[in-house]
Order: structure tokens, then C-alpha cells, then sequence
């Protein structure tokens, strides 16, 4: 015991006076996670709710042919402003990207109209400029809805009810809660939590292993009056250390970056205020053992620092797939997943994000099997220390 | 005392130990001498135990180090060849975690490496950090590592290798005293004039196996060259004919 504490305690002052190592261990997975996170979501959110708030220009050519629409659109806050000279100009300043979407109204528009065939209307636009794209969206359902209140006046004009163009009609009733449609975003960050949690003990299992033999500092600890699996204990322990310091990071930085995330906006309520916090610290807690042991374990076999490092991005990569698999799948927590280390975790994690009570068999099979998983893990940490080709 | 009976070693087809055996006594420094790749390392590997060899047996004061190698450990200081420090340790902590390691018991360990560091003259580099040592200060605090707890018995692999004349010498005067105050000592090399100048008793060893084992004069007689290199030559010759 006396022994697994000095090789902990020395392995955790050495990982903390490598500020190089460190920095990468505790900002990069943690912080980087979170705020990569929070950018992209406040992106997309601005970006979706612009569109019905500001005002838009659309060129059009031709519009005192329709009076009418023109005062429709501008109703709509779209802003029309006169466009190119003629047709072949304005295709061409599409073409060029000079002009984002032009709208174009013939002589004729007020004569079909008139008539009661259908009047055209031209739109000019790229489609495959998504930027475009998005105000043609916006025109194309303004012209819809004022053909649609032009139809309806001529049917209540002809006597017949303009409910009869609706033979169906849906009703959505959306049963999902605030905090259930934030679990569909908040889910992904479990993959980013275990990630944290791997990235916070990688350099130290690489350390005390490959590092520890490429330095040659591993021959003289070995022909110390201590057991081999004593040192590599205190070297699993070590890395646990981090690993938990670098989740819980992890989880605080992603309760904060969450509160600049406008996601009410999005009809959303994250439940992940600091209780949560703290409960999903301890759901992903037993994953921590999985974690230092595989990872010392991968990584002393390797030759060499360079080596390690290589097979521990795979590493870390593993136990987030089953994670990725079942978010895009949209599968369900059920009994059997439990067993598994990291899916467990996270699928307990979507659990306590959507607000929905707790299956406590379902906890007590994920701690119980991953730390099984942890222990056997390090037991074979331990054997395999014992071997001579440790030495390289 | 440091006593090894016939030991075999292979590594794959490679045959590093083919039967070596010698004693190293008490109060005596034992020069452990070959070309390279002779199997001077893994000899010595077995001794402080990172290596089990295929057969025979070795003992430290009369601990097998197969049967029982915590406990030979425990009598053993060994300085590996190319031993690495922790470089964000410094030299002091380096020596203490180690002493830690060998059980010195809390009160004491501050004593300990003092006078170690005392021992080995490396109190001005002591409290640094061990990034960017010369190797001569490395080999000095990965020495003072190694004889912190106190071991009857000093394993020592090219101790001097990469070292300038006056660190050689300054390693040197550390042997001698450590033979004075009566441990054994046992250290490798391929340079045969250090050998000649320290060692009390020679064996040389070529091919992985013992081709003599006697003082510098009984190794000159028995060759029959007056000058020692010819006599290491010749005796290297009569184990890599066969």
C-alpha cells in the first residue's frame, strides 16, 4: 500500500510539473469540447432565427405589373427593390453571384390574373448556393401564400366555401418536453465527456509505461525491493486521477458554455444545473477505472512513446463509437446495455438530461459491470507487468 | 557476496548465456569484462532480477534471485546501463523517491539523502531539476538513487560510459569506498584499462561465456602476454572458436 502511494503521489506531482502535457490533458478535452459546442450551436441558432426577423431585398423587374404582391410581399418584411434591366441581365448577375435571386413579373401578369388562368411569375436563382437558397425559400413561400389568399377570395367570390380545398387536415400533438428535445443535442455531449475523461489520463498511461522505458528510468524502478504490480497500481491510480479531475472539468465547462447557449430560443430547456452536474460525475465515474486500464495496458505494449500515442488515439476513439452508433440510431436505454462501459454511461446520462426518472437497476448493472470490466482490466495491468519483454 | 551458478539465458534463437559463473566476494571489486554483446547486461539483468534465466541459479548473500527476488532486490543497489531519471523531479526528489520506494521509513529518508547527496558531492545540482544534466551529473544521481537504502551489494553497468576523465576519476574514488566500507561490488565494462585499474578480480566473458576468471597478474600468466589487452584478446579467442 505504502508503495502504491509513493509511486501515485509521484506520478501526480511529475504529470502536474509537465505544464506542456498538462495544458493538453485539462484545456484541450474539457474546455475545447464545450466551446467548440456552444459556437456551433449559437451559430446555427442565429442563423435559423434570422430568417423570419430581418428584413430582406429582393430585386424584382417588372414590379409595377403587380401592384398587389408587391404590397404583400413588403407586408411580409421583404423589402423589393428594382431589379436588373431586362431578363438576360439579371440571369446573368445570378449567374455571376452579383445578385442573390431576382424576381421577375411579365406584361401579362395583370391580364392572367384578370382572366383567372394562372399568371406567372419568374424566380431567378442558383440552388446550389445554400445562402441563396435560403431567401429564394422565404420569396417562394411569401408569392405562395398570396396566391393561395388570391384563391381563396375567388372561391368565397363564387359562393363555395374555400374548406374544400382542405379534404384532410393534421393536428401534430408533440409529446416530447422541453428538456426532451434538449437531449437530442445534449445526448452528443456524452461522447465529448468520455473523450474529456480519456484525454485527462492518456499522457500519464503512456508516461508510466512506454515513457518510463524509452527514458530508461524503467530498469532501475524495476530492481527496486518492491512488487510490479504494486508500482503498476499506483500508476493506474495515478491516471484515474486525472481522468476524474479532467470529467469533472469537463461537466463544469459544459454548465457554463450552456448558459450562453440560447436554446429556449429553440424551444429547449437543458436540465443540467449543478446537481446534474454532479450525478452525471458519478454515472461516468466507474468508466474512469475502464478508462486508466485500457489505456495503461494498450499502451504498455507499445515501444515507444511515439508508438503509444498512436494506439491510444485509437483508444480513445472506441469506446465513444457505441455512443455515436446509438445517437444516430435513437435507441432506447433497455437492460442489456447496461453491461456495456461507456454506452451504459451515456445512455443513464440522456436519461438524467430529459428529466425522466431514474431506473435504479439499470444504474446499480452499469456501475457494477463497468467497474467489474475496470477490475479486470487492471488485473491484467498488473500480470502483464510482471513479463520480461516489459523491458523492450 | 554475489554468487552465479551456470546460467543460461536465450532470447529467441539468440543465445545470450551460455553457462556463466563466478563469484564476487565481500570487500572486493568484481570487474565484469567482454566485447559487445558478450552478455555482460543480461548477466547482470538476471542479477537484479528483471530477467529469470532459462537455467541455473543465481544467489545474493545467499537469496536465490528467482526463488526469492524481493528479497534479493532488497540487498541489491543497480545502477542499469543508461539509466534515466525523472526529469520534472529534482535530483533530491529523484534520490527520495526511491529511498521511499525502498521502505526507509519517513523520519530517516531526509538523513538519508543528505548523506548520500554528501557521498557523491552533487549537493550543487541537487534541488534543480533533472532536464538538461550532463551525464556525468546523471550517472551521479542515478548512482545516489540506487545506494540510498544502504545495499550490501552494488551492481554497477558501464558505469563510466559517456563519462569525462574528471567524473570517471570522481567515480572511481565512490567505488574504492564503497569496497573500504566492505560491500561487494560488481561492475561491467568493455574498457579494459578501467577494469585493470579498479578490479580486484576480472572475469571476462565473450560469447556468453566465462573464457577466464582471475586477478589482472593471474589472467596475464595464464595467457602468457605480459600486456593485458593481448591477454583479453587471447582469451576471448579460446571461447569464440567453439
Amino acid at each position: 500500500m505504502q508503495t502504491l502511494l509513493t509511486v501515485f503521489s509521484k506520478e501526480v506531482v511529475d504529470n502536474f510539473r509537465d505544464r506542456r502535457t498538462l495544458a493538453t490533458a485539462l484545456l484541450m478535452g474539457p474546455l475545447l469540447g464545450p466551446m467548440l459546442f456552444a459556437f456551433v450551436i449559437n451559430l446555427t441558432i442565429e442563423r435559423s432565427l434570422s430568417d423570419i426577423d430581418s428584413t430582406m431585398q429582393l430585386p424584382v423587374i417588372g414590379a409595377e405589373h403587380a401592384p398587389n404582391l408587391i404590397r404583400f410581399l413588403e407586408s411580409r418584411n421583404i423589402e423589393v427593390i428594382d431589379g436588373p434591366a431586362d431578363r438576360a441581365t439579371a440571369l446573368d448577375a445570378v449567374k455571376t453571384g452579383v445578385l442573390d435571386i431576382v424576381v421577375l413579373i411579365p406584361v401579362e401578369f395583370g391580364e392572367q390574373l384578370h382572366a383567372g388562368s394562372p399568371a406567372r411569375v419568374e424566380l431567378i436563382s442558383d440552388q446550389a448556393n445554400t445562402e441563396a437558397e435560403r431567401d429564394a425559400r422565404r420569396t417562394r413561400t411569401a408569392i405562395r401564400a398570396y396566391s393561395q389568399q388570391l384563391a381563396t377570395l375567388r372561391l368565397v367570390g363564387r359562393g363555395v366555401s374555400p374548406l374544400i380545398l382542405q379534404a384532410v387536415t393534421i393536428d401534430e400533438v408533440d409529446v416530447s418536453t422541453p428538456s426532451g428535445r434538449a437531449a437530442i443535442l445534449l445526448g452528443m455531449m456524452s461522447y465529448f465527456f468520455i473523450f474529456a475523461l480519456l484525454m485527462g489520463g492518456m499522457y500519464l498511461a503512456i508516461d508510466s509505461t512506454a515513457g518510463e522505458r524509452e527514458r530508461g528510468s524503467l530498469e532501475p524502478l524495476l530492481s527496486l525491493p518492491v512488487t510490479r504490480g504494486q508500482l503498476m497500481l499506483g500508476k493506474i491510480a495515478a491516471a484515474c486521477i486525472f481522468m476524474a479531475l479532467s470529467l469533472m472539468l469537463s461537466l463544469w465547462s459544459f454548465f457554463i458554455a450552456l448558459k450562453f447557449m440560447p436554446l429556449e430560443q429553440l424551444g429547449m430547456t437543458p436540465n443540467f444545473g449543478p446537481i446534474v452536474v454532479i450525478g452525471a460525475f458519478f454515472v461516468l465515474a466507474p468508466f474512469i477505472l475502464v478508462g486508466a486500464s485500457i489505456m495503461t495496458l494498450v499502451a504498455s505494449f507499445t515501444k515507444s512513446y511515439k508508438e503509444a500515442q498512436t494506439w491510444l488515439s485509437v483508444v480513445l476513439i472506441a469506446p465513444t463509437l457505441p455512443i455515436l452508433i446509438v445517437s444516430i440510431l435513437n435507441v432506447r436505454s433497455q437492460l442489456e446495455f447496461m453491461f456495456i462501459p461507456s454506452l451504459s454511461q451515456h445512455l443513464i446520462l440522456v436519461d438524467i438530461i430529459k428529466n425522466e426518472p431514474l431506473n435504479l437497476l439499470h444504474i446499480a448493472i452499469s456501475v457494477t459491470s463497468t467497474l467489474t470490466i475496470g477490475a479486470i482490466l487492471t488485473w491484467i495491468c498488473a500480470r502483464l507487468y510482471r513479463r520480461e519483454g516489459l523491458l523492450g | 557476496m554475489i554468487v552465479v551458478n551456470d546460467i543460461h539465458k536465450s532470447f529467441g534463437k539468440v543465445r545470450a548465456l551460455r553457462g556463466v559463473s563466478f563469484d564476487a566476494p565481500d570487500g572486493l571489486i568484481t570487474g565484469l569484462l567482454g566485447p559487445n554483446g558478450a552478455g555482460k547486461s543480461t548477466t547482470l539483468r538476471v542479477l537484479y532480477t528483471v530477467l529469470k534465466p532459462d537455467r541455473g541459479s543465481a544467489t545474493i548473500d545467499g537469496i536465490d534471485v528467482v526463488r526469492d527476488g524481493l528479497a534479493a532486490r532488497h540487498r541489491i543497489g543497480a545502477l542499469p546501463h543508461g539509466a534515466g531519471l525523472y526529469p520534472h523531479l529534482s535530483a533530491r526528489e529523484n534520490i527520495a523517491y526511491y529511498a521511499t520506494l525502498c521502505g526507509i521509513d519517513k523520519a530517516t529518508i531526509d538523513d538519508k539523502v543528505n548523506s548520500i547527496i554528501g557521498l557523491l558531492e552533487i549537493s550543487d545540482f541537487a534541488d534543480r531539476r533533472t532536464k538538461g544534466f550532463s551525464q556525468g551529473q546523471r550517472i551521479k544521481v542515478a548512482l545516489a538513487r540506487a545506494l540510498v537504502h544502504d545495499p550490501q551489494n552494488v551492481i554497477l553497468d558501464e558505469p563510466t560510459n559517456g563519462l569525462d576523465v574528471m567524473a570517471t576519476r570522481s567515480l572511481r574514488a565512490l567505488i574504492l569506498k564503497l569496497k573500504d566500507d566492505g560491500r561487494c561490488i560488481l561492475f561491467s565494462s568493455h574498457v579494459m584499462q578501467e577494469v585493470a585499474a579498479l578490479c580486484d578480480d576480472i572475469c571476462i566473458i565473450a560469447n556468453g561465456k566465462v573464457a577466464i576468471d582471475d586477478s589482472a597478474d593471474g589472467i596475464r600468466e595464464r595467457t602468457g602476454c605480459d600486456d593485458l589487452e593481448d591477454a583479453f584478446v587471447a582469451a576471448i579467442q579460446t571461447v569464440e572458436d567453439d
